[in-house]
């Protein structure tokens, strides 16, 4: 059984932004492997390690700088890796189909995906290739288990969680809970480095139009409340009641 | 037209569908609602006909907790058959899976988790938050029919209409891919407290709490007061004092309510992208630089242990 996990190269939570012509502008050197596709990675390399995967294959989209976080998934044991090169921004569904292709290409049964992404905020990419490839999606899944070729899962819904099941091939999206995310240690690294990763161009339309960004910052009051316990709290209370109007 | 997927639970819409009207009624005024589920929906379709022209029932016992593949698999047969132009999703869980799903099988375009959303002429356009909710963009659906999943608490709960509108039922076939995912046994979370996502008054405990006794007596005490919901952070859950679906944040829920809550909370970018769209928002915690200080309204230096039971009193004693 072959595993593809998707990851994307975002910017980390600390990166600097601005809002730049219609566009964000994010400092080149502050992308790393989006931390919910560590979920994915983590799974897969576990489900291979207990015999129960033959290939991991790391899929991606996006500019050549994604490399770097193919490079870590590889580090991290994935086998082999495949970038669908493009500069263009593409949203969730317009990457739905060539993900679909490259997933099918490789022979994958089994697709994780990071369950919302740092960059688009969107948890709309692994639902979207289920539906490309007519495959069932476990969203938000906190356990999973695979016997033969039956999926177990938990995944959390709108008021709690949901047991759910089915045969393969499926798509998963990962979360935090899933797992305990390995760092790459420095010989993975370096033996990341000679695993193969395949770069192919990919031209595709995005259905989505950006026409303009922003860095809104909400104002707010900013009012520093000081004294003792009993004042400050008093004058809290007094506050959201009659300035706030929130009582 | 405009179409609104409507989430219930217990025989009652949830509180999304109204806001969905409010939406659905800046777009256009030909407004239908579609209400999935067996005869324990039927007083939700009845209840959305006082708010919408005309209401469509998908009277079918394999739709109560269905999976998202039944789920889109209705809609879009709904869609379908009505011409629907927009089609309008609460982006709670459920609605963030079901809507990219329904935009496909449409062949049209999504829009998922807007905080407002508008035409411009023909155009679909919506703002919504990306980057870990840091940036806001405007963004246009390039075709048509366009699925928006809107963010819970982006609008106001619509009030009813002038005019009652009508109540169809309709059946729906569905394929052996609908039936692919068996969901199972569902755990809910304890009921009685209100629901995160629909609470005015939210109070998020974090790891200044100190234990999980510490948080049940200082922050579900307080919560309890308000009649607010319990939020916490992922340090809090990750620790096991909380529940995985109290978490707020990027990984967890997001939250807008008029009161938010931020005790013993750092204030890390991935915390803040589930709550700073609250209206009024009061931290506390001993360290004086902690960011969360920066995304407030109200901020008080000091212990929590101390300065929470003060705060009860004063919340008492206000008449
Ligand atoms: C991929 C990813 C996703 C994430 N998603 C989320 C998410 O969805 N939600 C989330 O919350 N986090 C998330 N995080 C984690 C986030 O980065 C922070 O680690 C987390 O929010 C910190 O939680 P905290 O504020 O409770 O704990 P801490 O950062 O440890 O802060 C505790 C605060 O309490 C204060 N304090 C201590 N004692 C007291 C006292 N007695 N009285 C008053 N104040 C006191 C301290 O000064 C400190 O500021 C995510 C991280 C990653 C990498
Ligand atoms: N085995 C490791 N190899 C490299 N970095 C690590 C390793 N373990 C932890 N770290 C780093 O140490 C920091 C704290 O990790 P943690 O204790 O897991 O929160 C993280 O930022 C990691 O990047």
């Amino acid at each position: 059984m072959i595993i593809a996990t998707y990851v994307k190269h975002v910017p980390d939570a600390e990166a600097r932004l601005a809002a730049d012509g219609g566009r964000i502008a994010v400092d080149d050197h502050a992308y790393a492997l989006d931390g919910m596709d560590e979920y994915g990675v983590e799974a897969a390399v576990r489900l291979k390690e207990a015999g129960l995967a033959d290939e991991v294959v790391a899929l991606a989209i996006g500019p050549a700088r994604s490399e770097a976080a193919l490079r870590t998934a590889l580090a991290l044991g994935a086998d082999r890796a495949v970038l669908l090169e493009t500069d263009d921004d593409l949203d969730p569904l317009a990457q739905a189909g060539p993900l679909a292709e490259a997933t099918r290409a490789c022979g994958a049964e089994l697709l994780l995906v990071g369950g919302k992404q740092a960059d688009w905020d969107s948890a709309a990419l692994g639902p979207a290739v289920a539906e490309a490839l007519g495959w069932p999606v476990c969203d938000w899944t906190t356990e999973l288990r695979l016997e033969g070729r039956e999926v177990a899962a938990v995944h959390d819904v709108d008021d709690g969680s949901e047991a759910w099941s089915a045969s393969l091939p499926v798509v998963v999206t990962t979360q935090q809970g899933l797992n305990e995310p390995r760092y790459p240690t420095l010989p993975n690294i370096m033996k990341a480095k000679r695993k193969p990763l395949e770069r192919r161009p990919l031209t595709a339309t995005a259905r989505v139009v950006t026409l303009a960004a922003a860095l809104p910052s909400r104002a707010r009051r900013g009012v520093r409340l000081e004294g003792d316990a009993a004042t400050v709290a008093s004058e809290l209370a007094r506050r959201l009641r009659d300035e706030a109007k929130v009582l | 037209m405009i179409l609104i997927a409507i989430d219930h639970a217990h025989g009652a819409p949830r509180r999304g569908a109204f806001e969905l009207v409010s939406a659905a009624r800046g777009l256009g005024s030909d407004v239908a609602a579609v209400v999935l589920g067996g005869p324990e929906a039927a007083p939700v379709a009845a209840a959305l006909a006082a708010f919408v022209p005309s209401v469509v029932h998908v009277d079918d016992a394999a739709l109560d907790h269905p999976s998202h593949e039944r789920r889109t698999t209705a809609l879009a047969s709904v869609a379908g058959e009505l011409g629907a132009e927009v089609v309008l999703l609460v982006a709670g869980r459920g609605g963030q899976a079901v809507a990219p799903r329904l935009a496909l099988r449409l062949g049209g375009t999504l829009l998922e988790d807007v905080a407002a959303v508008r035409r411009d002429g023909t155009a679909v356009v919506a703002e919504r938050l990306a980057y870990l909710s840091r940036a806001s963009l405007t963004v246009r659906a390039t075709a048509a029919p366009v699925v928006v999943s809107v963010k819970p608490g982006a609008y106001p709960a619509a009030a009813p209409a002038d005019a009652p509108g009508s109540v169809a039922s309709r059946s729906v076939a569905f394929t052996a891919a609908d039936d692919a995912a068996r969901p199972g046994e569902r755990r809910s979370v304890a009921r009685g407290r209100v629901a995160l996502e629909e609470a005015d008054v939210v109070v998020c405990g974090g790891r200044g709490l100190g234990d999980a006794a510490s948080f049940e007596r200082l922050v579900v005490g307080l919560a309890d007061e308000l009649g607010a919901g319990v939020a916490s952070t992922r340090a809090v859950v990750d620790a096991g004092w909380r529940p995985y679906d109290e978490q707020v944040g990027q990984t967890g829920k997001s939250v807008a309510p008029k009161l938010y809550f931020a005790l013993g909370v750092s204030g890390a970018v991935q915390h803040l992208s589930g709550m700073n769209r609250s209206g009024t928002v009061v931290a506390v915690n001993k360290d004086g630089d902690a960011p969360i200080f920066k995304a407030s309204d109200y901020g008080i230096v000091g212990d929590v242990r101390e300065v929470l039971p003060a705060l009860r009193a004063a919340l008492a004693g206000l008449d």
